[in-house]
């Protein structure tokens, strides 16, 4: 196309310069980020307290699950101590452990373990120890688990709801299984698993011992220690 | 009114996202070991995308073309923030549930596809039923990746369905001591679902068009 009909006076449009170009780029591109940043501040501002509170319930509904709410009578959430990194629990971060008493006598601890080797990575649990030394009971966390397959170690998706396999560990303690024997069937111990999927129970079972173990030899100090304290050996 | 059925037909069929265009695998392959678990990502999805087409149409002559992708993938990644909180705080017992699929919707390139092929270029509602639609699409083949492969690898329907209807259970189909099949719930049995369905969707296309053609010239089919 020519210009050779257009007046000559007409001013050719210039495109503009790169610098202008890239001048305005940045600053819409500033513009954009800082609106929707504050977008994202409101929302999580606005949003912050509903999510504190169904993070607590969902704490207190799990710790529930493995330590009835009418067998403690203090504030278990805030009766706590601080538990440094245990490799013997699994944990490579600090936990928490919570400590149930009634009429201020120790009744039992929830506290936190991890199995390293599911079959797809960690296996967080948390497990209420009573204080005789028995389990009360034992839930997965977090996991990873083939669905369908493995993740029966979470009764939630245990296909047996009648009897979900992490029931097993009801009320278990080493008064009535030696821990040689606190093994899966499969590895010569105690414990059901469901053939295909064993590496998942494995993993659960083994952690449960650890942490069992390591529990009951240090209960006392556990409930001595000051609340709200960290735990040291 | 046209314009919305052939926006409704590209989505859902010809243009499917998963079967035409091939997009967003990732979440794809995850997600689809059950069918409650496939089409809970997929409406999620759905409404993501619908929402950023919209966002991004409205939006568009403030744009400048240049940076169009960065400002794009700014505007997916704030809105599926912003859809993970509220949904964690407004509807927190849907969220325990979904909400591991939300933040993969991010990683799907089929939203940022929409996102520069549709909503760039036409009006803002037509770019939020375009999302739709494009969601709709994907949420069908899900689905039914899910009732394959999780029929096939532990025998039953409707499985997790609990979670998000209390009160319902899911079905076994094959004898309760199926052994169930790993390889259909691993990736790979996604691949060969997948690759199952592409197939027969080729088929079907080059069936229609065999017969449009013999339509379209019935001299020299007589011949």
């Amino acid at each position: 196309m020519t210009d050779a009909t257009e007046p000559a006076d007409k001013p050719v449009a210039v495109p503009p310069s790169a610098l202008r170009v890239s001048m305005r780029s940045t600053l819409m591109m500033v513009l954009f980020t800082i609106a929707f940043t504050a977008l994202m501040a409101g929302t999580y501002l606005a949003t912050k307290p509903l999510l504190d509170a169904s993070a607590r319930d969902e704490k207190l509904k799990l710790i529930g699950e493995v330590l009835p709410t009418d067998s403690y009578d203090n504030k278990l959430l805030e009766d706590v101590i601080t538990l440094p990194p245990q490799p013997e629990l699994g944990l490579d971060e600090p936990s928490t452990v919570y400590r149930a008493r009634k009429a201020g006598e120790p009744v039992a601890m929830v506290v936190e373990a991890a199995a390293p080797d599911g079959y797809s990575g960690r296996i967080g649990m948390i497990l209420a120890v009573a204080r005789n030394g028995d389990i009360l009971a034992v839930r997965v966390t977090v996991h990873k688990e083939t669905p369908g397959l493995g993740d029966y170690i979470d009764p939630k998706k245990d296909r047996n709801k009648a009897r979900p396999w992490i029931t097993q560990f009801n009320n278990a303690g080493f008064a009535r299984i030696a821990p040689e024997a606190w093994k899966v069937k499969r590895d010569g111990g105690e414990f059901d698993q469901m053939t295909g999927a064993t590496i998942s129970a494995r993993a659960v079972t083994n952690a449960t011992r650890k942490a069992l173990a390591w529990t009951v030899t240090r209960s006392e100090k556990l409930f001595a220690t000051a609340t709200g304290a960290t735990y040291s050996e | 009114m046209s314009a919305y059925g052939d926006i409704t037909k590209n989505g859902l069929w010809k243009q499917n996202s998963i079967l035409a265009q091939v997009l967003g695998l990732c979440p794809t392959l995850a997600v689809t070991t059950t069918f409650t678990n496939a089409v809970s990502l997929g409406l999620a999805t759905a409404f993501v995308m619908s929402v950023s087409n919209l966002t991004v149409a409205s939006l568009r002559s403030f744009i400048p073309y240049e940076i169009r992708i960065p400002v794009f993938i700014l505007i997916i990644a704030s809105l599926v923030t912003v859809v993970d909180l509220a949904f964690n705080a407004w509807l927190h017992e849907m969220y325990v549930i979904l909400g591991i699929f939300i933040p993969l919707i991010v990683t799907n390139c089929i939203v940022l596809a929409r996102v520069e092929a549709f909503a760039a270029k036409n009006t803002a509602w037509q770019s939020a039923w375009d999302g739709a639609a494009m969601g709709f699409g994907l949420t069908g083949v899900l689905a039914v990746l899910g009732i394959v492969r999780e029929f096939v690898g532990q025998g039953t329907f409707l499985s997790g369905i609990e979670l998000i209807v209390p009160g319902t259970h899911a079905i076994q189909m094959l004898p309760a001591d199926y052994p169930g099949f790993l390889i259909a719930i691993l990736p790979p049995g996604a691949f060969f679902v997948l690759g199952s369905l592409i197939a027969v969707r080729n088929w079907m296309d080059a069936r229609a068009n065999k017969r449009a053609m013999l339509a379209a010239t019935p001299v020299s089919a007589g011949a």
